[in-house]
């Protein structure tokens, strides 16, 4: 789960080497994470983030998918400026409603500088906020608030879990020189429960949904392009994450991903055995851009298909991280029988992510 | 027989003689060009203003803002957490000087990712990639700020922090559209760490919740906000910044309205003459049974197509100037407070029907005098031969006149609505109109009066003006109205331009002065700077001045505070004040001086407090004197600095006054006070007499305008002057005839007619003399205190005064004599045979 671009908060832009620049923490193999305090933020590394996707039920409405988002960036800054508004870290956040009666996404963004009380991170456990936006862990529970005009979401997530490390105990690769790679942990079949609005329409919503916390200072290969990537709850109690990082060719530089079973039982994957097949490509209208909308996805032992919500659900958050990319609500299906649901990710179709 | 009366009234005297509608179409028209062109300068330029106001309040439902040296930067953390606001957005905006004299450039320090949502203008497409933004060495333009400058991206910018300098780096153009005026755009971080300004604010930017009850929300903003910053709509923030230049545009916009007046005039003068020449036509139509609400009807309209043609001319040739002038100079007409600003044309259609119907009206109001009288005469009495001008006129006109003069003198009792002086403009044409009125009648008293002992054609010529008041009057009150406005413009000019002399020698004692950046409000000097500068040997005495700015008034613009020492007697001898202070009661408390236009706004008098927003709470003052201040249009307050420290512990200032040692060159002086500094390239020393002379260059540019204005007046004054001797000329050519057959030679008729011209200019100018007096002191005691809160002392233009009069009589004897011959060159002796 990646979204590592950021490039309008000038993350990789290299600085003069005269002026003391900020320096951050590298992704490190022999890092141990360890609850609750990985739960909080990391702010000595360049960017992090907490994703969680999912499904929503409702009275008399088909299944929506949802998306909150909280990106922490950490831009490069020259040293000594005694300004409160020096932003050392800027805090993002996304949400949007995947609703196939509205036939695209409902989505808000907004940004906002660390500082004042009104925008931050803390370290220790998660609590991320954005002046009312905010996602904190609260005992067991996570609970989350996103209010804006057009939409908003008030949900609890409860954990009936416990993390699925990704990668090597949490150190996940993004790619073959060593460096590419983050600190990863997933929470897969969170219970949801809440309210939804959008537009004057607020209605109570249950639902089941995966958590994503991501942080890294380096995250892909100078050649990267983008990434597809997925998070799937198995209807059995299991989980799969699968991604493949593209090169600007469009070839895959890279995967990996993890099966958790019903049992428990985690397994991660060998780049090569990760392998995902485009079934179907949709151009959207707005930007031009071209995304395969629905896989064959072969994942070790596990193989499924996987076919979306709604083909539109592309989300152009130019205005702040500078991205426009695909973002999902997905059904997995084995022989033409559900099997999961989950969320998919395409970055870097309309341009590659640079870096 | 409405057709054959139109034939009779309008059209045939109009093929007959086109040059004289010509003249009045024209008069007409150079009014309206004068005043529509003006008009249009000024609107483009205020409509500018506005633009420029509201394209960087941008969505914002309210703006916070402060003085010019900011306030808490912990207020923006309350604002946005308060209920109902839904966006607060925080911003630096201030006048960063620039190294070396070049111009100040305002430069906007914003949080992009909160302005992102408040300025869609900034973020169009992708105007303003933020990754440039967060780096401060960076500053992005405007389109504007770009081009005034001659630099590109890449290029570096230096700009001033105290005496330091702030090297930034263009990091990218903004498209032309983003931003019209000049203006840099900096991270707020960045902003506040290079120029010194952490911890402040300028501004806050607040959209509220599309739910929340407005007013309520600004109601609970205002009980956050300390003394000195207020909030506001940006219509209200607008409005005040339009309040800046409102005066000023008004008296123009009245200016050009009298160069109008005169033109109405000139309508009056040739339709007067016009009509007694047809009064036959006329009266025969009236016999024929074509009744008098037609006759006048017809006579209306004509002076109605006179209007329209002229008004029509005058908005082709009003548009067309005011294009070359916002091509060639800006849209400052001179007085400096739309210098760098560009704007386009802006013509509203409500404008252009407006000016039209202007010249319609006045040209009909020219008419309306003597359609009515003639159309009243009797059928009979019209019919009968002899020239009605000979007429002595009735005590009707004399009675209006002696009213309208009345009605003047009351109109300046009445208020006037903000700073408008309507009332006061409204005098001086009811003035001008009773004068007219009024003239007739004295004017022959007068030449009754004199005993003028004149040689045998002048003596004719005497007789002759003294028996056709009617004739004389229109050519002499073409003289009084024009030369009682060039009067009244050059005494009001003069007694300015002196007062300011005299001003200036007073606010200025040293012999050098010394600003920390030549514009712009980031340079100051240090207290370890100004120690080195006391130490300079060369200088006998500095003085050392702080100004910040406050707003006491929600609707007014800051006004500057000056922190500065007393020097020797302290300020009731060091400032221009208008009366001596009185006394202050024993434990007062510290006592500050206040301009003219503070006491107006504020209604303060000498012994009243002032609560002034310095230091943690507001403190009470003592209004200790009125000054006079021709400098800051916003209104000034003068207090100690030993009193501002103590207050405030702000130990900069931004200028100093210094006294040179006996045998110090200011060269000297001023090399010493920039190695004191070091880096001393941006300071401003400026030896005081080139800052007197700057100042009355620039007064002189300020006004260049009104001479335009009182050239318009005089060539009006002197075409009527022309048309009236043209049109007596050929009315009168019976009597040249006689004259002829009774042996005057046709040079001896000129000379009587130039000698007629130069009579009757002499006492029209005369009169002009003393209405353009009055009217002189309405604008220095009436128009220019109550919208610049400005007063002046009278000053009279003693040399100049005598030789425009001796050069106008001259011009018109010279137009009378010219006009006159040139209309009778036909046989005059022939003539005499016409009526028998």
């Amino acid at each position: 789960m990646l979204l590592a671009t950021l490039p309008a908060l000038g993350l990789g832009r290299a600085q003069a080497a005269e002026t003391p620049a900020t320096a951050f923490a590298a992704v490190r193999p022999d890092y141990r994470i360890s609850f609750p305090h990985d739960h909080g933020s990391h702010p000595e590394y360049r960017v992090e983030w907490w994703y969680v996707t999912g499904w929503l039920r409702s009275a008399g409405h088909p299944d929506r998918g949802f998306q909150i988002t909280f990106f922490r960036a950490r831009p490069r800054l020259t040293a000594g400026n005694p300004s409160r508004f020096n932003p050392e870290h800027v805090i993002i956040a996304h949400a949007a409603i995947a609703d196939s009666r509205h036939g695209r996404l409902l989505h808000v963004q907004r940004a906002a500088r660390q500082g004042f009380g009104l925008a931050g991170s803390e370290t220790g456990n998660t609590r991320v906020w954005l002046d009312q936006w905010q996602l904190v862990r609260d005992g067991p529970r996570y609970r989350s608030v996103i209010a804006a005009p057009e939409m908003g979401l008030n949900l609890v997530m409860t954990p009936g879990q416990p993390p699925l490390l990704q990668g090597v105990q949490g150190y996940s690769r993004k790619g073959p020189g060593a460096e590419s790679a983050s600190h990863y942990y997933s929470i897969p079949h969170l219970r949801v429960a809440g309210e939804l609005r959008a537009g004057g329409n607020v209605q109570a919503v249950t639902g089941e949904a995966w958590l994503d916390h991501e942080w890294s200072s380096s995250y892909l290969e100078p050649d990267a392009a983008g990434w597809d990537w997925m998070g799937i709850n198995l209807a059995d109690g299991g989980a799969v994450m699968a991604f493949r990082i593209r090169d600007r060719r469009g070839c895959t530089l890279w995967t990996g991903g993890a099966w958790r079973d019903a049992a428990g039982r985690t397994r991660n994957f060998r780049p090569e055995e990760v392998q995902l097949v485009p079934l179907r490509r949709w151009r959207s209208p707005r930007t031009g851009a071209d995304y395969p909308v629905a896989f064959t996805v072969t994942a070790g032992p596990v193989e499924f298909s996987l076919e979306p919500l709604m083909d539109d659900q592309e989300n152009d958050t130019r205005a702040t991280t500078g991205a426009v990319y695909w973002e999902g609500a997905m059904r997995a299906y084995r022989q033409g029988r559900e099997i999961g649901r989950g969320y998919l990710e395409l970055t870097g179709y309309l341009r590659p992510l640079a870096i | 027989m409405i057709r054959a009366a139109w034939q009779a009234l309008v059209g045939g005297p109009l093929r007959s003689s086109p040059g004289r509608t010509l003249l009045a179409v024209l008069a007409i028209a150079c009014g309206i060009a004068l005043g529509f062109s003006v008009h249009l300068v000024n609107a483009s330029a205020a409509a500018e203003f506005r633009r420029a106001a509201l394209q960087l309040a941008g969505e914002a439902d309210l703006v916070i803002r402060g003085p010019r040296q900011g306030f808490d930067e912990m207020l923006y953390p309350r604002i946005a957490g308060l209920p109902g606001i839904a966006i607060a957005s925080p911003a630096l905006e201030f006048q960063a000087s620039r190294t070396a004299a070049a111009p100040a450039l305002k430069i906007i320090g914003i949080d992009a990712l909160r302005a992102r949502e408040l300025q869609p203008a900034l973020f169009a497409g992708e105007a303003l990639p933020a990754i440039d933004l967060f780096d401060p060495d960076n500053i992005l333009l405007s389109a504007a700020a770009a081009r005034a400058f001659g630099v590109s991206t890449g290029d570096r910018l230096d700009f001033l922090a105290g005496t330091e300098t702030v090297r930034l780096r263009v990091a990218a153009i903004l498209p032309d559209g983003a931003y019209r005026q000049p203006l840099g755009i900096m991270d707020i971080a960045a902003a506040q760490w290079r120029f010194g300004m952490t911890g402040t604010l300028h501004r806050i930017d607040v959209r509220v919740e599309p739910q929340a009850d407005m007013l309520s929300v600004q109601r609970s903003l205002q009980t956050l906000l300390p003394a000195g910053v207020h909030v506001l709509s940006p219509d209200a923030e607008n409005r005040r910044s339009a309040a800046l230049t409102r005066a000023y545009r008004t008296n123009l916009d009245m200016l050009a309205l009298i160069a109008l007046f005169t033109g109405a005039f000139v309508v009056y003068s040739t339709q007067t003459l016009a009509i007694l020449r047809r009064r036959m036509q006329i009266s025969l139509l009236r016999a024929l049974g074509v009744s008098r609400p037609a006759v006048l009807g017809l006579l209306l309209g004509e002076g109605a197509a006179i209007g329209a043609a002229g008004g029509l001319i005058g908005i082709a040739a009003g548009g067309l100037l005011a294009h070359q002038l916002l091509a060639a100079s800006g849209v400052d007409l001179g007085a400096g407070y739309f210098r760098q600003m560009q704007a386009n044309l802006h013509v509203e259609p409500v404008t252009l029907v407006f000016f039209l119907l202007l010249g319609v009206v006045f040209a009909v109001i020219g008419t309306l005098a003597p359609a009515l009288e003639i159309s009243g005469l009797p059928p009979a009495q019209g019919l009968r031969a002899g020239d009605p001008a000979g007429q002595t006129p009735g005590s009707r006109p004399l009675r209006y006149g002696l009213a309208a003069i009345a009605g003047a003198a009351l109109l300046l009792w009445l208020p006037h609505p903000g700073e408008l002086p309507l009332p006061g403009y409204a005098a001086i044409a009811l003035l001008l109109l009773g004068s007219v009125l009024v003239l007739p009648p004295v004017a022959i008293g007068l030449l009754r009066a004199l005993p003028l002992q004149l040689p045998m054609p002048h003596a004719l010529g005497l007789a002759r003006l003294i028996a056709t008041p009617r004739h004389v009057a229109i050519s002499m009150s073409s003289i009084l109205v024009s030369f009682s406005l060039v009067v009244a413009m050059l005494l009001m000019i003069h007694s300015f331009r002196t007062s300011l002399d005299t001003w200036l020698h007073q606010v200025l004692p040293a012999d050098i002065h010394v600003r920390a950046a030549s514009s712009g409000e980031t340079g100051y000097l240090t207290p370890a700077v100004q120690q080195r500068i006391t130490e300079l040997p060369g200088l006998q005495r500095v003085e050392f001045l702080r100004s910040v700015n406050l707003l006491l008034h929600p609707q007014r613009p800051a006004m500057t505070l000056i922190a500065r020492d007393p020097g020797d007697g302290g300020f009731a001898r060091t400032l221009p004040l208008v009366d001596t202070p009185p006394a202050l009661p024993e434990g007062s408390p510290p006592a500050a001086w206040i301009s003219e236009l503070v006491a107006d706004v504020l209604q303060l008098r000498p012994g009243d407090r002032l609560l002034l927003p310095l230091g943690e709470q507001p403190q009470a003052w003592i209004v200790a004197g009125i000054w006079r201040d021709y400098a800051r249009q916003n209104g000034a307050i003068v207090i100690d600095r030993a009193d501002y420290i103590r207050l405030t512990g702000d130990l900069r200032i931004n200028d100093l006054a210094a006294w040179l040692a006996p045998g110090v060159t200011v060269e000297a002086a001023a090399d010493g006070i920039r190695h004191a500094i070091g880096n001393g390239s941006a300071l401003d020393i400026a030896d005081t007499r080139d800052i007197r002379r700057l100042s009355l260059a620039i007064f002189d540019r300020t006004f260049a305008v009104t001479w335009a204005l009182q050239i318009a007046a005089l060539a009006i004054g002197l075409l009527g002057v022309g048309l009236a001797f043209s049109a007596q000329a050929l009315a009168r050519r019976q009597e040249f005839g006689m004259l002829r057959h009774l042996g005057m030679t046709r040079r001896e008729i000129a000379v009587m007619l130039a000698g007629e011209g130069a009579l009757s200019s002499a006492v029209g100018a005369l009169c002009g003399m003393a209405c353009g007096g009055v009217i002189g002191l309405l604008l220095i005691r009436v128009i220019n205190r109550q919208s610049f809160h400005w007063s002046m002392d009278l000053a009279v233009p003693w040399l100049l005064l005598p030789l425009l009069f001796c050069s106008i009589v001259l011009c018109a004897a010279l137009a009378a004599r010219c006009t006159a011959v040139l209309a009778t060159r036909s046989e005059m002796t022939r003539a005499v045979r016409e009526d028998w």
